[in-house]
């Protein structure tokens, strides 16, 4: 059986693994709207968590941190993983738990509802919605994007009679549409209850995995000792961040040698990249975007108690590290990597995402090599499958249900209008997937969103805390938001300028700050919150007799 | 106490910064981890034991007691705002 049909044997396996679940899950759904969106607001701690991380790890953690440990050193971890280990859970600690209780208080399924009540402002929703999703819809296509693509070169030579042009691999326009029809299925049927169960078995997938691939391409480089040596010999730089004088000398001397016997020296030395304190320390705003996902906010709505969300903020930075350290060091050993006299990864190779796959095929067996694709795919769907019903959620209750129907639709027509909104939201985005398959800017893009996300998380930390914070604060903290984000997206070249720094710090730095203080300059100069809003939102909670 | 592990959190993410590994290439734990790697792995785990501080000593007011409020069970959220909403 070749390499390609194996994968398709245990990719097949696994999906239907998630069908089975998601069909499983919808023997407990309850036919009601809160069932559907919030799973009743009955989910447990360890699917809590399970979900909260699946949705926050994409397809990047495992494919793209191996890619830009490669290109840049183990520096990515500090500026990715371990500011997404403190501010996630301080996200979580400092504003899911309060958001979770007005939601519990106040029926909240979106957002976008809780926007609107706080800031006492029926338009808020109608300009945040464009916003939100707009910046959801790149992710969404980035899952599709990356499913498809992953597919197509996993399975090559799987069916060469039959898919000729894409040397016997699945064609993209069948991998991502397959990934689309199975998280169409288990969202449609499992509402949120499905995606937490789904992601809960795929975060297992792929912390396992990460594990297991780690383990077995170190052995095959000699151990991890050896694996480390030859990049210290041929690459110290992605040891470190900084590089002085004596890195260039080195490289300079490394790539002579190369040049003059490229068969003599095996490895031909990656140019130094330095990563300076500042650009590091800006990374510090990235991760505050999972503050402001519409998507994680529901997860954070399905919890059974307040008490369920301790587990997710202590064990979320943990889990992170589990499966950010392994991806990282194979990244970084794919820089200098020799198995028996010569270079894994071929010089100059310019596809840093796809490191991690040639090292799995190079140095494991077909069946590893399937079970990471799994264990990829997973990463993208507990992602993807989160979006698609965010989406669907905001278009059903706040379009359909609130600025339509005026809030006069039934328990069923909410279902109803739901997962007619799964079935749309997901063809739309296959089909958009289709469109721009081969768009490399679509990639850059994401990060993009990240920051658009990141910038409007001060408001939803004043809309929780600070009381003064006003209607217009609120306008004008998304506004500046949107037009900083254009004017700075621009200045990139349209994300064409992946490096692109705005006063040496990441653009999301400036817009965030940018918006922070028009939110409070707007708040401070406008009327305060009625008496009302302000004794619904901070008096606090006293129980009552059920 | 709350604010000993408030601080102690800002602290870990002052100590994110880590300077003093920048240029170190040589330092390896356990012979094949990078120091500037280690520290960071580091970092995540003492981000999990700080966060379970803040759950034991600076658990939030008053959520505790929603647990015991039933849910709208209209689902209808925000009757307020599409009152407001008419006025705007």
């Amino acid at each position: 059986m070749s390499a390609g049909l194996i994968a398709v044997v245990i990719v097949v396996a696994y999906l239907s693994l998630l069908i089975g679940l998601g069909l499983l899950s919808n023997r407990f759904f309850r036919g009601t709207s809160a069932d559907y969106y919030v799973a009743s607001r009955g989910i447990g701690s360890f699917l809590l968590v399970m979900s909260l991380f699946g949705t926050t790890m994409t397809a990047f953690a495992l494919v793209g941190s191996s890619g830009e440990a490669f290109k840049s050193g183990i520096g990515v971890y500090g500026k990715m993983a371990s500011w997404a280990g403190i501010i996630h859970s301080a996200c979580f600690f400092l504003v899911g738990i309060r958001l979770w209780s007005f939601g519990k208080r106040f029926g909240y399924m979106t957002q976008i509802q809780f926007f609107r009540d706080r800031f006492e402002s029926d338009k808020l929703g109608l300009l945040m919605f464009p916003i939100v999703v707009a910046l959801l819809v790149p992710y969404l296509l980035i899952g599709v994007l990356g499913a498809g693509t992953v597919l197509q070169k996993v399975t090559a030579g799987a069916f060469p009679d039959l898919f000729v042009a894409t040397n016997g691999g699945l064609p993209f326009w069948l991998g991502s549409g397959v990934i689309c029809l199975v998280v169409l299925i288990y969202v449609f049927f499992g509402g949120v209850r499905g995606t937490a169960w789904a992601n809960a078995f795929q975060t297992i997938v792929f912390i396992i995995l990460g594990g297991v691939t780690v383990a077995v391409i170190s052995n095959r480089l000699g151990g991890p000792v050896n694996a480390t040596s030859l990049v210290k010999e041929y690459n110290p730089t992605k040891l470190k961040r900084g590089v002085d004088a004596e890195d260039i000398q080195h490289y300079e001397q490394k790539l002579a040698e190369y040049e003059a016997d490229p068969a003599k020296a095996i490895i031909k030395p990656k140019p130094p990249h330095e990563i300076t304190q500042l650009h590091f320390f800006s990374y510090l705003f990235i991760p505050l975007s999972a503050g402001m996902f519409p998507h994680l906010f529901q997860h954070w709505l399905t919890a059974k108690s307040a008490k369920t969300f301790r587990l997710a903020v202590v064990i979320h930075p943990i889990l992170i590290m589990v499966v950010w350290v392994p991806c990282v060091l194979i990244g970084v050993w794919a820089t200098s990597a020799i198995v028996e006299g010569s270079a894994v990864i071929p010089p100059d190779f310019a596809n840093p995402n796809a490191v991690l796959a040639i090292m799995v095929k190079k140095l494991s067996d077909p069946l590893l090599g399937g079970l990471l694709t799994a264990g990829i795919l997973a990463a993208i769907m507990s992602s993807l499958d989160s979006q698609v019903l965010c989406i669907s959620s905001i278009f059903a209750n706040d379009i359909v249900g609130h600025y339509i129907a005026h809030d006069r639709q039934t328990d069923r027509q909410k279902v109803f209008f739901g997962r007619l909104f799964v079935v749309l939201v997901m063809t739309a985005t296959y089909l958009l997937g289709i469109k721009l398959q081969g768009t490399r800017g679509i990639f850059t893009l994401g990060v993009w969103c990240f920051s658009g996300f990141a910038s409007l998380f001060p408001l939803l930390i004043a809309a929780v805390y600070w009381k003064r914070v006003t209607k217009a604060g609120a306008y004008a903290s998304v506004l500046v938001t949107a037009a900083t984000w254009l004017w700075l997206f621009a200045e990139s070249g349209y994300g064409a300028n992946g490096g692109f720094l705005f006063m040496g710090m990441m653009p999301v730095a400036t817009i965030t700050m940018a918006s922070t203080v028009a939110m409070i300059v707007v708040s401070l100069l406008t009327p305060a919150p009625s008496a009302a809003t302000i004794a619904k939102f901070f008096t606090p909670t006293t129980p009552t007799k059920a | 106490m709350k604010r000993i592990v408030y601080t102690l959190i800002i602290l870990l993410a002052v100590a994110h910064q880590d300077f003093w590994w920048w240029n170190d290439a040589e330092t390896m734990v356990c012979g094949f981890m990078p120091v500037g790697l280690a520290y960071h792995a580091g970092v995540s785990v003492a981000a999990g034991l700080l966060w379970a501080l803040a759950v034991r000593y600076c658990w939030p007011q008053g959520v505790d007691l929603v647990d015991a409020t039933p849910t709208d069970p209209s689902g209808a959220a925000g009757s307020a705002h599409t009152q407001l909403g008419a006025n705007e």
